[in-house]
């Protein structure tokens, strides 16, 4: 079964990395000129993306924390593939963004023109710290195993191995142990850095005072209690699938405690929905009301309650209390079931990120500004096109595969020692 | 009713001579400054046109649009028209998210954005309360037709550079743009573009720090008001109602 996901998994990444290329010449050769989003709606699919990967890794590496931080013992065999997930969807969110720029060359200038009083230069600075956390936590992780494959493996591994060690040779107990601590501290670094950087991207879009849809203080909450609960749900998911070969009970005990989480993030995070539509919908000004509206009764109201409600809430919900919650009888197998609410949950988040992005731009500033003057991307209406699906393709199966190779090459998922001392 | 004491035909000269001694003093003693007239304006968009002309707006950027509104039922149906350029906002939120130091308030009043450095985001376009900030993704008119004429290709001169569109990649294609007052003809002594072709004469430009000039005395009648007043922004850009 796990094998058959593996494989479907390669073939559907392969398949959209072929087909996402035609949607990455596109971009390449038209720049922007083949994409709905435009002047009065300037914010599109690509920007949903970005949040809704930076989310799974923000999600994904909190939870890393809790192996290396909190050093819960249920968990220590995960630890590195939460790291490696959280660092493939870091990637796809960055290539996500990136693609979005209307001049991608001059990315830099984030950086070397900084502009403190911007959310988006606090997004550079925060996204180098936490690429390069990400990057040396892996190492430090991975770093015994690497010695270890590139003294024993074979082929390909080995040689990977041996170039990622760095020169590093010592395998012996002290010395992992000595990683774990090196671990444990930039574990520590990392969580106020992950809460400030996925807060962050809540409060880019929680300062635009303009769009009222945006500009309230609990959108930097609202992220990160999304992040933890579609990137934890992701991580659910993984583990189970790529997960450390473990004894049936094991498996499920994991699946399980993961799967009371993610339970109790999802419901969380309804309820802050729940609070957002309330108080949205009482108000009559159109700024606050027609975005939420919009998601109810608008065009695109399935992606709210079919994407949304149904797939990403109810029924995963349901299939965590029947089979994470029951205690007693620990044989029988709740994995299968467990992974699957989770990737619904995981899957269907986009939709979550595409409400977020897309209504809060469709009430007109100034009333009648579209009949004023016509003209490509002066409009309030937003359908994202194949060219910007494709990218959007392209990206997400690179990441992928990114994975799935990382996950091939390196010791991601060693079994034979433990991670919490 | 006459609003202000001023003939119509004085109404330019006296603009052309404010601009004059407005460019006398240097740059940080001026504020630029524009009065828009709605009792005045018939919404004819000669503005629109005169600003798409001037500033070689390719399609999908607009810098001054003019929003028609009805007012009241028939058979009491009046039309209002509200001309839109820059608020040249003196509290600008669009400065103040962009990531990379491409767009700022100058010491004359003027929203710059520098092209080369504008990276493309479209964080100020979500950012301006006014939607005044449109994307430009390097589209032609002629697009679609045998050849891209040679006229569309020629530089706009705004912020006083030259900007050429030979290509589709280079700025300002893919970067936000804005109403920039006309600057770069206002430094010559020549008044914008949409002052000088609006047909009804509602649109006055000048210094505001002047207390002599026409925009300053236009600023203290009781019926200037400013867009979104609530926001904080601080319009420059002022309405007579
Ligand atoms: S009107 Fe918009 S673009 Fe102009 S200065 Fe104000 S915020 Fe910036
Ligand atoms: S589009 Fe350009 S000017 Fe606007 S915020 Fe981004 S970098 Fe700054």
């Amino acid at each position: 079964m796990k094998s058959t996901i593996k494989i479907l998994v390669w073939v559907l990444a392969v398949i959209g990395f072929g087909v996402g290329l035609y949607g990455m010449f596109l971009r390449i050769t038209t720049g922007d000129r083949l994409a709905d989003y435009g002047s009065y709606i300037p914010w599109g699919l690509w920007v949903a993306f970005y949040i809704y990967f930076i989310g799974l890794s923000a999600g994904s590496f909190l939870l890393s924390t809790l192996v290396y931080v909190a050093r819960i013992e249920k968990l220590e065999k995960i630890g590195k593939l939460a790291l490696f997930t959280a660092f493939g969807c870091l990637i796809a969110a960055l290539l996500s963004i990136w693609m979005d720029l209307g001049h991608m060359a001059r990315v830099g200038n984030v950086l070397l023109h900084m502009n403190l009083d911007s959310m988006m230069s606090w997004m550079g600075i925060l996204y180098s710290s936490y690429f390069g956390i990400i990057i040396i936590e892996l190492w430090f992780a991975l770093r015994g195993d690497l010695v270890e494959t590139a003294k024993t493996g074979r082929g390909g591994s080995k040689a990977l191995a041996r170039l990622l060690s760095f020169g590093s040779t010592d395998d012996s107990a002290a010395a992992r142990a000595a990683d774990h601590a090196k671990l444990r501290v930039l574990g520590i670094i990392g969580v106020p850095l992950a809460i400030a950087f996925h807060g962050g991207v809540g409060a880019l879009f929680g300062v635009i005072q303009a769009r009222p849809h945006w500009n309230t203080p609990l959108m930097p909450i609202t992220f990160l209690i999304g992040a933890l609960a579609s990137g934890g749900a992701l991580l659910t998911a993984v583990v189970y699938i790529w997960g450390p070969d473990e004894s049936k009970e094991k498996l499920n005990d994991i699946m399980k405690f993961l799967g009371q989480i993610v339970l109790a993030l999802v419901l969380f995070d309804f309820l802050l929905e729940i609070s957002e539509f309330l108080i949205g919908l009482y108000s009559v000004a159109p700024a606050e009301r027609l975005p939420l509206e919009a998601i109810l009764h608008g065009h695109f109201w399935y992606v709210f309650w079919i994407v949304h409600f149904l797939f990403g809430v109810v029924i995963p919900v349901i299939i965590l209390f029947a089979k994470a919650v029951p205690k007693g009888r620990p044989d029988k197998p709740a994995g299968g079931a467990i992974a699957f609410a989770c990737l619904l949950v995981a899957v269907t988040f986009i939709a979550v990120r595409f409400n977020i992005v897309i209504p809060a731009q469709i009430n007109p500033e100034i009333p009648g500004l579209q009949y004023a003057f016509g003209g490509p991307g002066l409009k309030y209406t937003y359908l994202p096109t194949a060219m910007e699906w494709l990218v959007s393709i392209w990206v997400t199966s690179f990441a992928v595969l990114l994975f799935l190779i990382g996950e091939k090459l390196l010791p991601i998922v060693k079994s034979e020692h433990r991670e919490v001392a | 009713m006459a609003l202000i004491d001023v003939e119509r035909h004085e109404i330019r000269q006296q603009m052309m001579d404010d601009l004059q001694r407005a460019l006398k003093k240097p740059m940080n003693k001026r504020h630029w400054a524009m009065v828009i007239d709605q009792a005045k304006c018939v919404g004819c968009t000669a503005c629109t046109t005169a600003c798409v002309a001037e500033n070689h707006l390719p399609p999908g950027v607009v810098y001054r649009p003019v929003i028609e509104e009805e007012v009241g039922k028939y058979p009491n149906v009046r039309k209002s028209f509200l001309p839109r350029p820059c608020m040249q906002c003196d509290d600008p939120p669009c400065v103040k998210v962009c990531p990379a130091h491409a767009t700022w308030k100058r010491p004359d009043g003027i929203v710059e954005i520098n092209y080369n450095r504008c990276i493309g985001c479209r964080y100020c376009i979500g950012a301006c309360p006014y939607s005044a900030r449109t994307f430009d993704k390097g589209f032609f008119y002629t697009d679609g037709t045998p050849e891209i004429m040679d006229y569309e290709k020629e530089p706009s001169f705004e912020y006083g550079k030259e900007w050429p569109r030979k290509n589709r990649e280079s700025s300002p294609i893919g970067n936000a743009r804005k109403c920039t007052y006309c600057i770069h003809r206002v430094e010559k002594g020549i008044l914008p573009a949409c002052v000088t072709t609006c047909i009804g004469d509602a649109t006055y430009f000048g210094d505001r720090n002047d207390p002599k000039s026409l925009v300053a005395k236009l600023l203290g009648s009781p019926r200037a008001r400013k867009l979104k007043e609530e926001e904080g922004t601080k319009p420059t850009t002022t309405y007579l109602v």
